[in-house]
């Protein structure tokens, strides 16, 4: 079919395009304020606060004047999820351009009303003034009516040289709050008569519900419910601590029959499953190929990697006449009400979500979980709100994981140290299973009812973006290559979205492979990556991470200490990174130091992107040094902090942001940008303190002694 | 049954079972939300409040301990309307990412400093090494907490 030009609408800018009116993202209020609609969502990125910046900027008003709404499926836009780094890129497009236009418009009123040209006005913190003296403030021009209308995103954005807010940085707007106690996480809502439920989750994934007695639960001090449909199982009593007590109760009295089978704990497992193959990138050249003097080969592993947020997921639901309201620290509101209305047998217009702050997520966690989990409770106490909030051993057991992965690597150099051919090949799970819209629903409690609903397909974002394949394809160029994406569709261990998806195991492998032609070649690898690089701008992040190191080309380690270089293009097209960091191995690996550049482009808040930066340094140095699920055949053994370490206080590493700000380039995604680097730099930094390559994460203390002996 | 305890200077009598954790009485009958549940086991830190000048991880200290002692929680911090010293250095050093963990290290810095005005850094990594911070702001905390110290050092 041919598109019609005159009636095919014309694409808008990021989220503006699928959310056209005005007036579903800005108001300008009477009262001296702007209120801002976002469709993406705080996980304690610092979204809103970026996002407020651009609205301050483009309109001409004080940074004080923005109110945010909450997201809200009953007026929000739909922007989906607030997910892989594209919250600047689409909701902050779309503000943008939707700000210069109602300035626009404010500045036409203004014209009528001052009797002026355009070109007479200007306008500080929305007082527009005439040159010829005469002027009008913001508040008195709006009316309900100025942005109803679909945008045209006709008015050009400031020219980044005006900027006075973009790019200098701004307080978060959420510290003082989450600095003083003020209930601000939906585990804070209070709601009268609000109840408190508790799910008591089956033993083992295919577990199925064999006996309870329920009368002896019911009879418990407070308990007002007890929900039990195929193998869902939940208490609902007046107090959060009776609530407790129940569900201590039913997992004592329950009877479950379990057939669970999981793999092997070593990823490659993945190895053996039958997998869905793409060649991904391809590349050919004889001439070059002929050349090849050596080859290597190295094969690389991740284990699946707990999101674990620190406070386990939550959500408060109330039923009035079969509609739903919950609050939720979902990720996507709209996507998730559309499971949920599939699950709980209503139209979606009967279930309203409304967002709320939770614990730092890093990806789909037990957040659209817990909102069925509370619906269905509230269900069986119309009228009565009920919060159920998921105890840490359900967070750790049940949430969905980032995938295990296993990466193979190939290549050959020529006589003067140049990569000539690269072969790889890629094994993992989907790296998308959230609710999707796809048919199915992707929402723990509904696989468990009595009438179970079937997961939606799993989802492999595409390329340039990617999922298991995102980075998989080198930025370097090579003569030859060919990369193959080998998609495995079993899932026996549930996984989903975690921060910077398959890019972790992608990018380690990629970087410590890098340095182990280096090695080969015997060249610096900082130099070494140069030599393999034409990108102007990701050469100048990995200068500027070794100046600011002070790397001295062939540096090596002393045996105890050393330092390694990681350096990654996010998705291959969002923020640049490099990063070099400074390990100090007594059996344990310990991070001493990290040194990192970061170009995201055009920067909104630049303090957010440090910190942003360093906590992704600090996670993903975690990432590396400690973490794995443990499991045995039949059940996931992570339960609590004992069973799960991460880096603590004592631990970490000083890190150094240094940002290469490019006011004229377009913003760049660079919440996930820090992942794969930092693995693979550490990975990096060990073989040049002590000449053992560890190519498994974590590098645990049994690994290095291992790789020792 | 029912409990008196003293909270951030007042006495408050609880009706609820005396081996509830303190933290559930502190979020759910007093409102006092800034104590946060992150394991129910002590092993985060994300409760922590002090119990006589003492931290304790609130979900995991039963009521009927807290009788006749005197609890602080971040709630109780400010004074003459100004935030604590501790408060306003994790603003000024933009120190938290989602927050979740921040009063709880708060408090947990806030014991530290009472008892030891002075700490070297490597006596504030320690003392927050029961605390737990997934979002990695770490470095920012550290910060934060020296800054609280010297200018409590430098007030006092």
């Amino acid at each position: 079919m041919s598109e019609n030009p005159a009636t095919t609408p014309r694409k808008l800018p990021g989220s503006l395009n699928a959310n056209r009116r005005l007036d579903r993202w800005l108001r300008i209020n009477r009262d001296g304020t702007v209120t801002v609609f976002p469709g993406k969502v705080e996980i304690g990125q610092g979204i809103l606060t970026a996002l407020a910046q651009i609205v301050a900027e483009e309109l001409d008003v004080a940074l004080e004047r923005i109110r945010i709404e909450p997201t809200d499926t009953t007026y929000s836009p739909d922007e989906g999820m607030t997910s892989g780094s594209q919250s600047i890129t689409d909701g902050g497009a779309a503000l943008r351009y939707a700000s210069a236009e109602a300035r626009d418009l404010l500045l036409q009123r203004a014209v009528g009303r001052l009797g002026v040209s355009l070109e007479q006005l200007s306008v500080a913190d929305g007082l527009v003034k005439a040159r010829s003296g005469g002027s009008v403030a913001y508040w008195d021009l709006a009316t309900d009516d100025l942005l109803a209308r679909e945008a045209t995103a006709e008015i050009a954005p400031k020219s980044p040289s005006l900027h006075t807010v973009i790019g200098t940085p701004a307080p978060r707007r959420d510290i003082p709050a989450k600095v003083t106690g003020v209930p601000i996480y939906v585990h804070d809502l209070e709601l009268p008569g609000m109840l408190h439920g508790r799910i008591a989750r089956p033993p083992s994934y295919q577990a199925r519900l064999v006996s309870l007695d329920e009368a002896e639960v019911r009879a418990l001090p407070g308990v007002v419910a007890v929900v039990r449909d195929g193998g869902f199982l939940g208490v609902v009593a007046e107090r959060e601590e009776q609530a407790i007590r129940a569900l201590t109760r039913v997992k004592r009295l329950a009877r479950w029959e379990e057939t669970t089978a999981l793999p092997e704990s070593d990823p490659r497992f993945l190895l053996e499953e039958t997998t869905e193959d793409e060649v991904i990138s391809e590349k050919q050249d004889a001439a070059a190929a002929a050349r090849m003097a050596s080859s290597l080969e190295s094969e690389y592993s991740k284990p699946y990697i707990a999101h674990a947020a620190l406070g386990p997921s939550c959500a408060v639901a109330r039923c009035d006449s079969g509609r739903y309201t919950v609050w939720t620290h979902s990720q996507g509101v709209y996507p998730l009400r559309r499971d949920m209305a599939e699950v709980l047998g209503v139209e979606k217009e009967q279930v309203v979500l409304i967002h709320m702050d939770g614990a730092g997520c890093y990806g789909h966690n037990g957040a659209d979980d817990v909102a069925l989990d509370a619906a269905l409770l509230a269900r069986a106490v119309p009228g009565r709100p009920v919060r159920v909030q998921w105890m840490r051993e359900d967070e750790f057991q049940w949430e969905p994981y980032g995938p295990a992965m296993v990466v193979k690597l190939k290549a050959g150099l020529d006589a003067t140290g140049g990569v000539v051919n690269w072969t790889e090949d890629i094994w993992s799970n989907s790296h998308s299973t959230r609710p999707s819209g796809l048919g199915g629903v992707n929402l723990l409690a509904a696989w468990h009812l009595e009438k179970p609903f079937k997961p939606s397909p799993p989802r492999n974002p595409p390329l340039p973006g990617g999922g298991s394949h995102r980075n998989a394809i080198p930025i370097y160029e090579f003569p030859n290559q060919r990369v193959t994406n080998r998609l495995v569709k079993r899932m026996p261990v549930r996984v989903s979205a975690l921060r910077a998806l398959g890019a972790t195991a992608n990018i380690f492998a990629i970087e410590s492979f890098m340095d182990e032609l280096a090695a080969a070649a015997g060249a610096d690898p900082v130099e070494f990556r140069l030599r393999h690089l034409k990108d102007p701008r990701a050469r100048a992040v990995i200068d500027t991470a070794a100046a600011k190191a002070g790397w001295r080309k062939g540096e090596k380690g002393d045996g105890a200490r050393g330092r390694g270089i990681g350096f990654a293009r996010y998705k291959n097209g969002a923020c640049y990174l490099a990063v070099i960091v400074e390990v100090e191995v007594d059996r344990e690996v310990a991070v001493r130091r990290a040194w990192a550049a970061i170009d995201a482009g055009l920067v909104i808040n630049p303090d957010g992107l440090a910190n942003q930066t360093e906590g992704g340094i600090i996670q993903a140095t975690s990432w590396a040094l400690k973490e794995a699920v443990q499991y045995d055949r039949s059940r996931i053994l992570t339960s609590n902090w004992d069973d799960y370490p991460i880096l603590g206080f004592e631990e970490v590493p000083r890190v150094e942001v240094t940002i290469l700000n490019q006011p004229e380039q377009p913003p760049l995604g660079a919440g996930e940008g820090q992942q794969g680097p930092t693995a693979a730099a550490i990975a990096n930094a060990i073989y040049n303190a002590m000449g053992v390559r560890l190519r498994d994460m974590p590098f645990t203390r049994e690994r290095v002694l291992a790789a020792l002996a | 049954m029912t409990t008196t305890i003293q909270v951030n200077g007042r006495h408050h009598a609880v009706a609820a079972e005396p081996e509830t954790p303190l933290l559930y009485i502190l979020r759910n009958d007093l409102k006092l939300k800034g104590a946060r549940f992150g394991c129910g086991l002590g092993q985060c830190g994300a409760c922590t409040v002090l119990v006589d000048g003492k931290p304790v991880q609130s979900c995991d200290f039963p009521l009927s301990a807290a009788a006749g002692k005197a609890v602080t929680t971040v709630e109780g911090l400010a004074a003459d309307g100004k935030l604590h010293p501790l408060q306003q250095a994790f603003i000024a050093e933009q120190a938290a990412q989602c927050g979740y963990c921040v009063t709880g290290i708060i408090m947990a810095a806030k014991a530290l400093l009472d008892a030891n005005p002075r700490p070297s850094d490597a006596e504030i990594r320690t003392a927050l090494k029961g605390n737990l911070c997934r979002c990695g702001t770490h470095q920012r905390i550290l910060r934060a907490v020296r800054r609280a110290a010297d200018v409590m050092a430098r007030d006092s």
